[in-house]
């Protein structure tokens, strides 16, 4: 493979992706609450968005409308906070009118991945968390294939409970097996609902398919993350969850998953 | 429309035109030999599709933009509720391609296509109820589809055209999320064939309503007429004491607002329901399992609604054409 120009993804010390087969489980949300949470464990963060006909990542920020600069080096991404600890790059940045569907066939699509994998300047960042659309198709091999010199530390799995989900991950699986992808664990998203009236847990997605999953499949199980109501709302609100509610279960959830990359970085 | 290009040389005869690539202005253009040698007119397929469905009386598209919304577990309610008058035939197709999960809503997981002289035959549930799916032809449920588009888009085509569905009242057509290939291809396979219209699937919140957004721009861009709109999980009436939570909370106003933004009637808003995702785990129908629930009772509304739409449509596409009623 030929090198880009100025390799600005050789600065970056970890790559992580967030995977899922199927839609809606959370890959954006769980990627967005782990960018900010090693962003408060005091790791500089990258966070890529290549979901091209979605893209959530900038809303739930709140950074909806912000503009991409560019400098002589290539596109800066936009930066959180002033001290320039978590950058965002999606193609949200890149589109006038949010309303505006990107209608856009594969070849368009991974020439897009491919700018933003080697045009975007991330500068020494600790972790790239890579947010992706659902499916096995050609975001996901373009982006694997463009990262393979790069030896990505390994993909997170999302999943929900129900056995419907459970089936388009384990095809997840098997992409990851066969492009050489190391599975970091599978995290249960959505894993059971707290009344907030009378305290009782109902399992709105049924329980355990994640769990099962990774037994089955040999593969670590990082943990459930409840169906949190203040999660969805802040992330609509495109407030810090990870700041703001430290002391509930859904943050123990997430910071527990966050640990174990932090733990990576210390291996290294 | 006209099939020049913007940057064109001037007398440009068009890129579909007979003599593409032929005529004296076309000398020197950097396009030429690829004008000269691609096939002209339109995708010979679209032809064959609308044949081949032209005994499909109503097509409907079930779209979203974003994933995990309910588009499989609405299509396969929707088949069901169809499906639960005999005298009618329904089928359906999964064109998710990545992520197949109607042969489990329907309990067929593991099924087989057969090939017949007439084509693929589809799987079938009911007596009057059939099912064409990616998953039919995997080898296992941990076999993995990765495709990039091109190939994608050549088995669409060939679900379309070479699938035997037989005489059908609805084909109900269940997408991935997006806005990409898979779309693309269906709306354009489907150009001749008198599609009735997409309903279109979103939860409350705004992070979903933001994609669903970009879907109906999709489907003004393409020209697909829009059903309406179903917000699903909507609130979630918890079993013990009854209270109404909002799990995904609606901020900026919901299927509602959206509704009142764009001009898109509302079909109904469909209550988070933890029976609903169980009897999709286990490729039961809702409707008959829990026949009572409120849930049921939107589902039963929102049909409601479809089927009139499509009768409208189709008696509009009749006096349009002048094409005589089939009474059958």
């Amino acid at each position: 493979m030929d090198a880009p120009m100025t390799d600005h993804l050789s600065t970056v010390r970890h790559v992580i992706l967030v995977l899922s087969g199927k839609g809606g489980v959370g890959k954006s949300t769980v990627a967005t609450q782990i960018a900010l949470g090693l962003k408060h464990a005091g790791k500089k963060v990258g966070l890529l968005d290549v979901d091209l006909c979605g893209p959530s990542i900038p809303k739930m920020f709140n950074l909806e409308g912000s503009d991409v600069h560019q400098c002589p080096e290539g596109w800066l991404p936009v930066y959180m906070d002033k001290e320039q600890t978590l950058g965002i790059m999606s193609i949200a940045f890149l589109i006038e009118n949010t309303d505006d569907a990107v209608v856009w066939r594969g070849p368009k699509k991974n020439a897009m991945i491919k700018q933003f994998l080697s045009d975007v300047v991330w500068r020494d960042i600790d972790y790239l968390i890579i947010d992706t659309p659902p499916g096995t198709s050609d975001e996901h091999i373009t982006v694997i294939e463009s990262l393979k010199s790069y030896c990505p530390d390994g993909a997170l799995l999302v999943t929900t409970p129900q056995g419907v989900a459970v089936g388009d991950v384990r095809r997840e699986m098997t992409f990851c097996r066969k492009t050489g992808i190391p599975i970091l664990g599978i995290i249960e998203n959505m894993s059971g609902f707290v009344c907030p009236c009378c305290g009782e847990i109902t399992n709105v997605f049924s329980k355990g398919g994640g769990e099962s999953l990774a037994q089955q499949s040999h593969v670590p199980f990082l943990g459930c993350i409840p169906l949190d109501p203040m999660l969805a709302a802040s992330l609509e609100e495109g407030k810090d969850f990870m700041e703001h509610y430290t002391q509930s279960p859904t943050f123990a959830a997430l910071d527990n998953v966050i640990q174990r990359l932090i733990a990576v970085d210390k291996d290294f | 429309m006209s099939d020049i290009p913007e940057n064109a040389p001037e007398h440009c005869p068009g890129t579909q035109s007979e003599d593409a690539g032929k005529a004296s202005a076309c000398q020197g253009c950097p396009s030429q030999a690829i004008c000269s040698s691609l096939p002209k007119g339109p995708d010979p397929a679209i032809a064959e599709v609308s044949k081949k469905l032209g005994c499909v009386k109503h097509k409907i598209i079930i779209l979203s933009g974003k994933g995990g919304v309910g588009k499989s577990t609405f299509t396969a309610h929707l088949a069901h509720g169809l499906a639960s008058d005999e005298e009618q035939q329904v089928a359906v197709l999964d064109v998710d391609i990545c992520g197949p999960s109607l042969p489990k809503i329907f309990g067929v997981e593991g099924e087989q296509v057969h090939n017949s002289g007439s084509g693929w035959s589809p799987v079938y549930v009911n007596d009057n109820l059939s099912v064409m799916s990616v998953g039919f032809l995997l080898s296992g449920p941990d076999e993995a589809v990765i495709w990039r588009g091109p190939k994608k888009n050549g088995l669409i085509k060939q679900f379309l055209k070479d699938v035997d569905w037989g005489d059908v009242d609805f084909l109900v057509i269940d997408t991935p999320p997006g806005t990409s290939d898979e779309h693309i291809s269906v709306v354009q396979y489907l150009s001749e064939a008198n599609v009735d219209g997409a309903v279109i699937i979103t939860t409350p919140q705004e992070i979903s309503l933001i994609d669903v957004r970009k879907e109906i721009s999709f489907c003004r861009k393409v020209n697909l007429p829009i059903i309406g709109i179903v917000e699903n999980m909507s609130g979630f009436v918890c079993p013990k004491c009854k209270t109404e939570s909002q799990i995904f909370p609606p901020t900026t106003g919901g299927g509602e607002q959206l509704s009142k933004d764009t001009g898109i009637p509302l079909l109904g808003r469909l209550p988070l329901d933890p029976r609903i995702g169980k009897c999709c785990d286990e490729g039961k129908s809702y409707l008959t399992e829990v026949p009572d629930s409120p849930a049921t009772q939107v589902f039963v509304d929102i049909i409601d609604k479809i089927k009139t739409h499509c009768s409208k449509s189709r008696s509009q596409r009749e006096s349009d054409t002048g094409e005589a009623m089939d009474q059958s």
